[in-house]
């Protein structure tokens, strides 16, 4: 039960959906773009969201794409997130998306709305950091498209208007072994205590992590250690563990240091079977 | 037998399985007006100020409530302001109580309300609530009006309640040991976490009848607590029960329904209808409740127990409540089920500033098994004996006497050695109780034994009345709530057995109203098929001799000469010679028009016979009838590395007494198993610092879910209760009581040091093994 | 308060509405067309209560505003009549209170539309979604093998 009342509109083109937004935001009133609207939803019940203006985005045909074009994977940023696993473009998001939720939410939860979104874990994020996507946005001044190294730090750089409409992934990317490994306070539920997406490209390992720090990240000091090749590989976990960004959460999934164990464990399995090695 | 023992359909399923059962909150009607409560953000602070203005403009707001002219609440001690008056004692407390025109209004005129707190220190564990110099929760304890006299409220201290058990000869028992043990346990507060929130409706008619609609489990507690409380008339009250959707003890506490009477009477009785938020229903309403344990244990070198000294401080929250009776269940059995002849307990009923505790399924014997189990198995290893063969060596027996002294026989107490012996085999035992199947990974064995006893009122009444239809069926009214164990079901099918009918041709009515339903005391405690069984069947005597008094007429023939079966009255050496129920249970027309007889009404009813109260300095007391006895093991698979695990078998074997329905008895012991996994493996309320809960929604406070669940094995050991309806024994908790004990036992072997402390998450047990690694 | 009047397509009927533009499909579905088989456990997407099928897809109906329901096919338990999977749940005694029934039973019923060759791998990933408080979730998941297999027979 949301206690606050929105006006609700339903653009069908990214322009009208650009445009409501402006004029919204001149009347001082608050306007959301409403992807799945998961988050609107549960936080504005608990007071922790608020819109004035409800701005549906799904009958825009831009942010509803799901296809194969040329070497890239385009996928809008209004696909449920079941929709993505269906369509098994990208076999790493399939991953991580099956483990975001539960699958009936998933029917709801979007894709940019998760990327978007304003909870710690945003695991969806996790692949399209590997890949180095690209992120289509428009705005008022127009299209732009940015790298997700850019645009995502700590969070999905946006302002004022700006709407991610895609998210183009070079298909490459989508064929190299990878590794995706959720885990969990306790079994096979809920939020993350840490998760992990693993890439093996021609240069190395690229992680990225979610659940461990307030947001999710590459961290290209952690890769490094992961791959400072001639070192042992507890040398190597130790160098990756000293490249975390922030600071490690404690919270109700788990304390900071346990959190740290955990990370340690799954580093290890991964370098091992990307690598393909016996680790000792 | 045709119906007893067999798979009876329950006989609300098909309202079930088509969204018609009705629930409280499913029952709106224009004119209905909508409460909303403000509860506290912190644990314990003075209250400086509450500032309504902004909600009192709101149109469509009907009255804001705050504390202070109420009369003081709780069931043993009243100690609990229904809306906190000065200051708050829990995070979650109710401050303020809005109602409104529509659920949206109510809700925005809430949250516009503010309300300013000075804190105070937290009591944040009964451990601390313990050690001399804490904080006092409650100042003024001794001033408390109260209905307990036996085990009364310590003033100056947090002791809500102390039940002392004195059996035997300490002094000697301790000579006799050769090896002893000590173990401290630890368990916080969880939740019930129903599946319905708690929901309640009242009106108050312009003669001043109060009308009360809740899901409760205690619906007659409700009409008594609310005349005790408020000094209302009992006859003008009336509580209606519609379908529960889960209970598991949290609905055996009143408050909302206090809360809503409040309301309504605000509002010139205008009907009011407050429903918790599932963040309320955690927070706000009572929990399940938590306990830190010393247990000592020491045998001699054959393995007998011979002493027992055990503390249990029982983390009660702010207000006693319920959670004094469970002080008392939990020192009444709290050996677990071992004949140990020397036994010292001092139970504790501690005040925290934790949400306060109402009764959880197994009533505080699941948590006290944890503390002895554990402890069980640290002195079978000291011992150097087998787990299993120590328990069996120990089990209690017909002869020997529970820790409040009462003398066991072939009746009851069930028969646990058997259990044990088919979690023996079931577990494959023998195979061996830690098998290694790599460097990393384990599967791993636990066992348990539990037993319980129901320490109800020694007065709690149940009764029932039946009535038929023209065409010769029956209704079957009793208080019993239906709240999913299929309980009603049961009578149903006690009765189709007595009378040897067709269990179809049996009417149950499911919602209880307290003005036209006989009164069950409470659906708790296992206690609906004992006690309204035995008003079932004294209620099937009750009719039989009225049919078969208008039968003798109309078949002109000495009662004893009939016999009643298929919904007939016949002859016993002619069967086919009789008359259906349908031509005498309104009376029976003659030809020429003349009647006799009249509409049959039967009815019956029970109360426990010769309960007692315990004896203060010593225990002695019969606390309750009976005492069914269960085994439990469970299997983990275990990773040694991450402290990881999966619990791929759970076994239950329960001394049942005489099985009713098997396929509702499966799923009542699996459902608690379930539940027990649950609450051993995952739930607890975490707690800052400052004592606020900090996972008080179903998405980080997380039950078992489907993927979660293990291979269940549930097996019936039946020795039959005499006195109980075909024998059987109370079962709708057992499956539960042993469950956290064995799921720790497995874990403690498999990861090599002692676990005791719940929830069994790896973090845990990460750091219990960081704690020992050298 | 910004209302709407919406037609909404329920269980093969069109019913109007008004609502508010806040107003999730869950409490339109309840108050203001007294459809209550769709239960509030949460309203935070936790629980599986108030499970329905929109466009015979599993949709958590306190996840989503009844505005955005124009133009699809919702069916909630009421519109389910004596089903194969509605059957297997009383034949397996696979609820006890009830309180979860109605959503279990809306997202049994459409893996087995959706997905009719379900092994054990999807019924988890998608009865993971729904909370039992009462049962083991053993019935449940012996009432779900059932149907599938009977449909597999007849297939
Ligand atoms: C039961 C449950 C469990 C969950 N568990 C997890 C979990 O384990 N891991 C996890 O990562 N998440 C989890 N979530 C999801 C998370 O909490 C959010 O609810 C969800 O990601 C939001 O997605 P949405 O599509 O509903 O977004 P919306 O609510 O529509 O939007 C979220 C934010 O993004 C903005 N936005 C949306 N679309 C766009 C766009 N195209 N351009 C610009 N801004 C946009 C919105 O304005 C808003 O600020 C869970 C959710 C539920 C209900
Ligand atoms: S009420 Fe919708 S998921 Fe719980
Ligand atoms: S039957 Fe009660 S929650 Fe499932």
């Amino acid at each position: 039960m949301i206690p606050f009342d929105f006006d609700y509109f339903r653009p069908k083109t990214l322009q009208e959906a650009l445009q409501i937004f402006r004029e919204q935001m001149a009347m001082g009133k608050k306007p959301y773009y409403f992807s799945g609207g998961t988050e609107l939803i549960t936080l504005g019940r608990v007071q922790l969201a608020k819109a004035d203006a409800v701005i549906d985005l799904k009958k825009i045909n831009e942010v509803r794409a799901c296809r194969i074009d040329g070497d890239h994977i385009v996928l809008g940023s209004c696909l449920a997130l079941t929709e993505v696993e269906e369509s098994n473009l990208f076999p790493l998001l399939t991953k991580t998306a099956s483990e975001i939720a539960d699958h009936t939410s998933r029917n709801k939860i979007t894709l940019g709305g998760n990327i978007r979104g304003g909870i710690h874990y945003r695991e969806a994020v996790l692949p399209f950091l590997l890949a180095d996507s690209t992120a289509v946005i428009v705005s008022a001044k127009g299209v732009t498209f940015k790298k997700m190294s850019e645009v995502f730090q700590g969070s999905l750089r946006l302002e004022n208007d700006e709407l991610l409409v895609q998210l183009i992934t070079e298909r490459k990317w989508a064929s190299l072994p990878f590794v995706h490994v959720k885990r969990r306070r306790q079994w096979e539920t809920g939020y993350p205590l840490v998760t992990v997406a693993a890439l093996m490209s021609d240069n190395g390992i690229r992680v990225a992590v979610s659940g461990l720090c307030a947001f999710p990240f590459r961290s290209e000091k952690m890769e490094n250690g992961l791959n400072s090749k001639g070192t042992g590989i507890e040398e190597r976990i130790k160098m990756a563990l000293d490249g975390i960004p922030a600071t490690v959460l404690s919270d109700v999934e788990g304390s900071a240091e346990y959190r740290m164990f955990v990370l340690g464990n799954v580093l290890r399995d991964l370098v091992s079977e990307l690598e393909g090695g016996i680790v000792v | 037998m045709r119906t007893v023992g067999s798979s009876v359909v329950r006989k609300e399923a098909w309202q079930k399985v088509t969204g018609t059962a009705k629930y409280t909150d499913d029952y709106a009607f224009a004119g209905l007006l909508h409460a909303k409560m403000v509860v506290s953000t912190m644990a314990h602070a003075i209250i400086t100020s509450i500032d309504t203005t902004e909600a009192e403009k709101i149109p469509g707001v009907r009255a804001v409530l705050l504390g202070g002219s109420y009369p003081l609440v709780g069931e043993a001690i009243r100690d609990r302001p229904p809306i906190a008056v000065g200051k708050v004692r829990y995070h979650g407390e109710p401050v303020a109580l809005v109602v409104a025109d529509s659920p949206v209004l109510a809700k925005k005129a809430a949250n516009s309300i503010q309300v300013l707190y000075e804190p105070l220190p937290v009591v944040n564990s009964a451990t601390q609530a313990f050690e001399a110099g804490a904080t006092l929760v409650h100042e003024k304890l001794g001033e408390y009006k109260r209905d307990n006299e036996i085990h009364p409220p310590i003033p100056g201290t947090n002791i809500a309640s102390h039940v002392k058990i004195r059996k035997g000869d300490m002094e000697k028992g301790w000579q006799e040991c050769d090896s002893v043990v000590e173990a401290s346990v630890s368990l916080s507060i969880s939740d019930h976490a129903a599946m319905e929130t708690r929901c309640s409706i009242a009106e108050i008619g312009p003669d001043g009848k109060i009308k009360i609609t809740t899901s409760s489990q205690a619906p007659f507690m409700v009409k008594r607590l609310i005349s005790q409380y408020f000094g209302e008339d009992m006859g003008k009250i009336v509580v209606e029960t519609p379908l529960v959707g889960g209970a598991f003890g949290g609905k055996a506490a009143v408050q909302l329904e206090i809360l809503v009477y409040l309301a309504s009477k605000a509002v010139g009785g205008r009907p009011v209808k407050l429903r918790n938020e599932r963040e309320e229903d955690i927070l706000t309403s009572p929990c399940h409740i938590g306990l830190d344990a010393t247990v000592k244990l020491g045998s001699d070198r054959h393995g007998k127990i011979k002493a027992a000294n055990i503390r249990f401080l029982w983390d009660g929250g702010a207000y006693s409540d319920k959670a004094v009776d469970l002080t008392r269940a939990g020192a009444a059995d709290c050996t677990g089920p071992y004949a140990i002849d020397n036994v010292w307990c001092d139970s504790y009923c501690m005040y925290t500033n934790h949400p306060y505790a109402s009764p959880f399924r197994g009533f505080s014997h699941s948590e006290l098994s944890f503390a002895i189990e554990r402890t069980m198995d640290l002195l079978a290893e000291k011992v150097g004996m087998d787990p299993l063969t120590f328990r069996k060596i120990n089990a209690i027996m017909p002869g020997n006497t529970t820790p409040t002294r009462v003398l066991l026989n072939n009746s009851n107490v069930g028969n646990l050695p058997k259990c044990i012996e088919r979690v023996h085999e079931l577990i494959q035992w023998d195979e061996g109780e830690m098998i290694a199947l790599d460097e990393r990974f384990v599967r791993a064995k636990g066992i348990s034994c539990s037993w319980k006893t129901s320490t109800i009122d020694p007065d709690a009444p149940s009764g029932v009345i039946l009535t038929f239809n023209p065409d010769g069926t029956i209704n079957l009214m009793s208080g019993v709530i239906e709240i999913g164990t299929g309980t009603k079901t049961v009578l149903a099918q006690l009765l189709a057995e007595r009378l040897n009918m067709d269990v179809n041709n049996i009417y149950v009515k499911m919602d209880v109203d307290t003005q036209t339903t006989p009164e069950h005391w409470k659906t708790v405690a296992s206690r609906g098929t004992f006690m309204a069984g035995k008003a079932v069947l004294q209620a099937a005597e009750d009719v039989i001799r009225q049919l078969k008094a208008i039968a003798s007429c109309v078949l002109r023939a000495p009662i004893e000469d009939l016999d009643v079966a298929d919904s007939r009255v016949f002859f016993r050496d002619d069967p086919g010679n009789g008359v259906h129920f349908k031509e005498i249970a309104y009376g029976y027309q003659y030809p020429n028009g003349n009647s006799i007889g009249g509409q049959i009404i039967g009815h019956g009813h029970y109360i426990l016979r010769g309960l007692t109260h315990m004896n203060p300095e010593t225990g002695e007391g019969r606390p309750g009838p009976e005492w069914t006895v269960t085994a439990h093991g469970i299997e983990v698979l275990f990773d040694r590395r991450d402290c990881t695990y999966k619990v791929l078998k759970a076994i239950t074997v329960v001394d049942i007494g005489k099985v009713l329905n098997d396929k509702a008895a499966r799923g009542q012991v699996m459902g608690a198993m379930s539940l027990g996994l649950s609450f051993a493996g995952r739930e607890t309320f975490v707690f800052d610092s400052l004592g606020r809960v900090r996972n008080p929604q179903l998405r980080t406070y997380r039950p078992l879910h489907y993927s979660e669940a293990p291979e269940y094995m549930v097996e019936f050991v039946e020795t039959p209760q005499i006195d109980a309806p075909y024998g059987a024994r109370g079962v709708g908790e057992h499956g539960l009581l042993g469950i956290p004990a064995a799921l720790a036992n497995a874990l403690s072997t498999a990861a090599g040091v002692s676990l005791q402390k719940l929830p069994l998450v790896p973090e845990m047990i990460w750091k219990a093994k960081e704690h020992v690694r050298p | 308060m910004k209302v709407h009047q919406l037609e909404l397509r329920i269980n093969n009927e069109k019913r109007m509405v008004v609502v508010r533009s806040a107003d999730t499909l869950l409490a339109v579905l309840r108050r203001n067309l007294g459809l209550t088989g769709a239960k509030p456990g949460c309203l935070n997407g936790d629980c599986g209560a108030c499970t329905i099928n929109v466009d015979r897809l599993p949709m958590k109906s306190c996840l989503m505003l009844a505005i955005e329901c124009e133009g699809k096919e919702i069916t909630t338990i009421e519109g389910m009549h004596n089903t194969p999977m509605q059957q297997a749940f009383v034949e397996h005694f696979a609820f006890q209170c009830g309180y979860c029934t109605s959503g279990f039973i809306m997202n049994a019923h459409s893996l087995i539309h959706n997905r009719p060759n379900a092994d054990n791998q999807m019924m988890k990933e998608w009865l993971d979604s729904n909370i039992c408080r009462c049962t083991g979730y053993e019935e449940i998941e012996r009432a779900v093998k059932d149907v599938l297999r009977k449909n597999s027979q007849i297939q």
